[in-house]
């Protein structure tokens, strides 16, 4: 007979489909009849629709779906009209930012322009899809958090794409559109000011980010620890503690000597989480506009620890001139 | 299904893995500890290499005395000062190095050696000048090892590892796909989507390869370090460039916590730095004044004559044929002509 494992488990327990509360006067009917997929059911809720959409769903989807096709014609382009180049190089291809020549200017098409463009309707598409969020959690009746996270994911996108190649005056600090050569930015700006590792609020984003995971792993493995005893009844058990929370608890004071609770574990994720791409987007922000070398700046502010030199001492051999 | 499903984790597993080397890897500490400065080997790959580069017997030096060979034979502009068992035997190996098959025709009208009419033999006569300047100038870069022709040869009429201005997509005017110069996948950068010729403004043009600035503040105004991300890009390239062709990580050189000083940086970096000038120079002077002598069939898709950079004579050796003394038997080659 099947049995419910809590880890790996083969039985997937479904329920009635359901078509969620009632929506307040004004909003549109959802649309669709929901119905199961057994595969979605496998790592999540097997339940697909009903679909809302709505003003901002469309318009969104319309901003995003201009923005891919820019791009992806662009890359088609770019491999001579190849669709099997397409696919080979996919992960190389990318639509580029101008070159720095045109500064904050409108450069053209060819040179940068569909950049522009792109830009332009990727953040569109990504803030009526913010604003959707924070919208139909408020039809919803529920609090706006997950919007706000999303926020702070859209902090760091617009200071790497939009604020800092303003405050740079130059487009073409901004971020390619494409798999590797967006990772390929990410190293040159490193390289470019003196070593993003000393940048402290790389630091305090890295301690976030891991941190994030940290946390989401602590409280995955309690929860289903638990389990046996309800401990996924969460919500109940902060004002209802029950024996679930209770050994979860005792667990952790016995061997870190301090637990969150069952209300605050989720403010500690929720805090980590955001606070990651929050500080980042100040560190970024601050790269090339206010510090130059973060290498420099960690040594002026005594973070970096010496290392004996190696003998005799390597000099620059430009102060020398070329001695052929 | 069960065992579909495992032999398809299997499958994706293998899948995974087919892009990492296969143990087993070496680290060799080149710097102080902690700083991972630090050489990574596979001693397979090594192996290969070695055999790849592996220089050709070492030839007797043949005598200096007797006369020269400006007095014997006829028409001889860069060689006049050696003796004619130097000059024969320089013949003899150049012909090894360069020309094994084709011999002695690849460069000389047969009925007539002094003749000059095979844009070969004028080829041939300058690079021996450009191995004269490099073994006599650029000591700094290739010490005392020197250089012969065979450094980049290695038995070809043509060195394998040649660049080119890279040719311009077939639609390269149209609306749609400017590349930038990079994202996509070449040799050049390494396979990385970095710029896929950092050759044209480093090794030809003079362009500025430093990025980093000196001061921990942004300047303003003539104070300001104006090197974009862009820039910083191509140089990246060229540092890809250099490691592959010397089959060396990044730590060779560099110290990677502060790429730009120089004080924490080995040796080696200062060796690197003239190369750069001097494939700059061998270019410069040597190759691209050659472009009209070259029949149509030997330039580049841009019409440009095949040029030199690091890999042309390291060939994935930190140091070309691991160093073996080659020039020392060669005094032909040491020095430039006396005009």
């Amino acid at each position: 007979m099947a049995q419910y494992q809590n880890l790996f488990t083969s039985v997937q327990p479904v329920g009635p489909v359901h078509h969620g509360v009632d929506l307040p006067r004004g909003d549109d009917k959802r649309t669709g009849e929901p119905f199961l997929v057994h595969l979605f059911g496998r790592i999540g809720n097997a339940q697909v629709g009903p679909v809302y959409l709505g003003t901002l769903g469309v318009a969104s989807l319309l901003c995003g779906i201009a923005a891919f096709n820019i791009i992806g014609f662009n890359m088609l382009a770019s491999v001579d009209w190849n669709p099997i180049q397409l696919i080979r190089q996919l992960f190389w291809l990318a639509l580029e930012p101008p070159p720095p020549a045109y500064g904050l200017g409108i450069p053209p098409l060819a040179q940068g322009g569909w950049w522009l463009m792109t830009g332009f309707m990727l953040t569109a598409s990504i803030m009526l899809w913010w604003a959707r969020t924070y919208r139909r959690a408020r039809q919803l009746g529920m609090g706006t958090h997950v919007a706000w996270a999303f926020a702070a994911a859209i902090w760091l996108y617009l200071v790497c794409g939009f604020f800092r190649p303003i405050m740079m005056g130059s487009w073409s600090e901004a971020v390619p559109f494409g798999i590797f050569p967006h990772l390929d930015w990410v190293s040159a700006i490193s390289l470019r000011y003196g070593n993003l590792f000393y940048n402290p609020f790389h630091a305090l984003s890295i301690v976030f980010l891991y941190g994030s995971v940290l946390l989401f792993a602590m409280h995955g493995a309690t929860i289903l620890a638990v389990g046996r005893y309800g401990g996924e009844r969460e919500i109940e058990q902060i004002v209802d503690r029950g024996t679930a929370s209770e050994r979860a608890a005792l667990f952790w004071r016995w061997t870190m000597g301090f637990n969150a609770t069952m209300e605050s574990i989720h403010r500690w994720a929720w805090w980590f989480a955001v606070l990651c791409p929050l500080v980042g987007g100040i560190g970024i922000l601050l790269t090339g506009t206010v510090v130059d070398n973060w290498y420099l700046w960690a040594v002026k502010h005594h973070v970096v620890p010496a290392y004996p030199l190696a003998s005799p001492v390597v000099l620059d051999p430009a102060i020398l001139g070329v001695k052929p | 299904m069960k065992t579909m499903i495992k032999m398809l984790c299997v499958l994706w597993a293998a899948v995974l893995l087919a892009g990492c080397e296969r143990p087993p890897i070496e680290t060799v500490q080149t710097g102080f500890r902690g700083t991972a400065m630090a050489q990574i080997y596979n001693p397979r790959t090594l192996a290969q290499q070695a055999s790849l580069n592996q220089a050709p017997a070492a030839s007797e030096p043949a005598s200096a005395e007797g006369p020269k060979a400006s007095q014997v034979f006829k028409n001889v502009q860069v060689l006049g000062d050696s003796s004619v068992a130097q000059f024969t035997q320089h013949m003899a190996s150049i012909t090894q190095w360069v020309a094994p098959e084709a011999g002695c025709a690849y460069c000389h009208n047969v009925q007539d050696f002094a003749d000059d009419s095979k844009y070969t033999k004028v080829v041939a006569r300058r690079m021996i000048q450009m191995t004269q300047r490099v073994n006599q100038d650029w000591k700094s870069h290739v010490a005392d090892t020197g250089v012969t022709c065979y450094t980049c040869h290695r038995g070809n009429n043509i060195p394998q590892q040649v660049w080119t201005a890279p040719k311009d997509r077939k639609y390269a005017n149209s609306l749609l796909g400017d590349l930038a110069g990079q994202n996509i996948a070449t040799k050049e950068a390494g396979l990385t989507s970095l710029p896929f010729d950092p050759f044209t403004p480093y090794l030809k043009e003079a362009s500025a390869i430093r990025v980093n600035g000196t001061e921990v503040m942004a300047g303003v105004g003539a104070n300001a370090n104006r090197a974009s991300l862009k820039q910083t890009e191509h140089t990246y390239s060229l540092m890809v460039h250099m490691s592959e062709s010397l089959g060396v990580n990044c730590t060779y050189c560099h110290n990677t916590r502060n790429f730009q000083a120089w004080d924490e940086s080995r040796p080696q970096r200062v060796t690197a730095w003239y190369g750069i000038r001097m494939a700059r120079e061998l270019n410069n002077d040597y190759m691209t004044p050659l472009t009209d002598k070259f029949p149509a069939s030997r330039l580049g898709p841009q019409g440009d004559v095949a040029k030199v950079n690091c890999s042309t004579c390291h060939q994935g050796a930190f140091k070309p044929l691991y160093g073996a003394p080659m020039a020392k038997n060669h005094p032909e080659l040491l020095s430039l002509a006396k005009p």
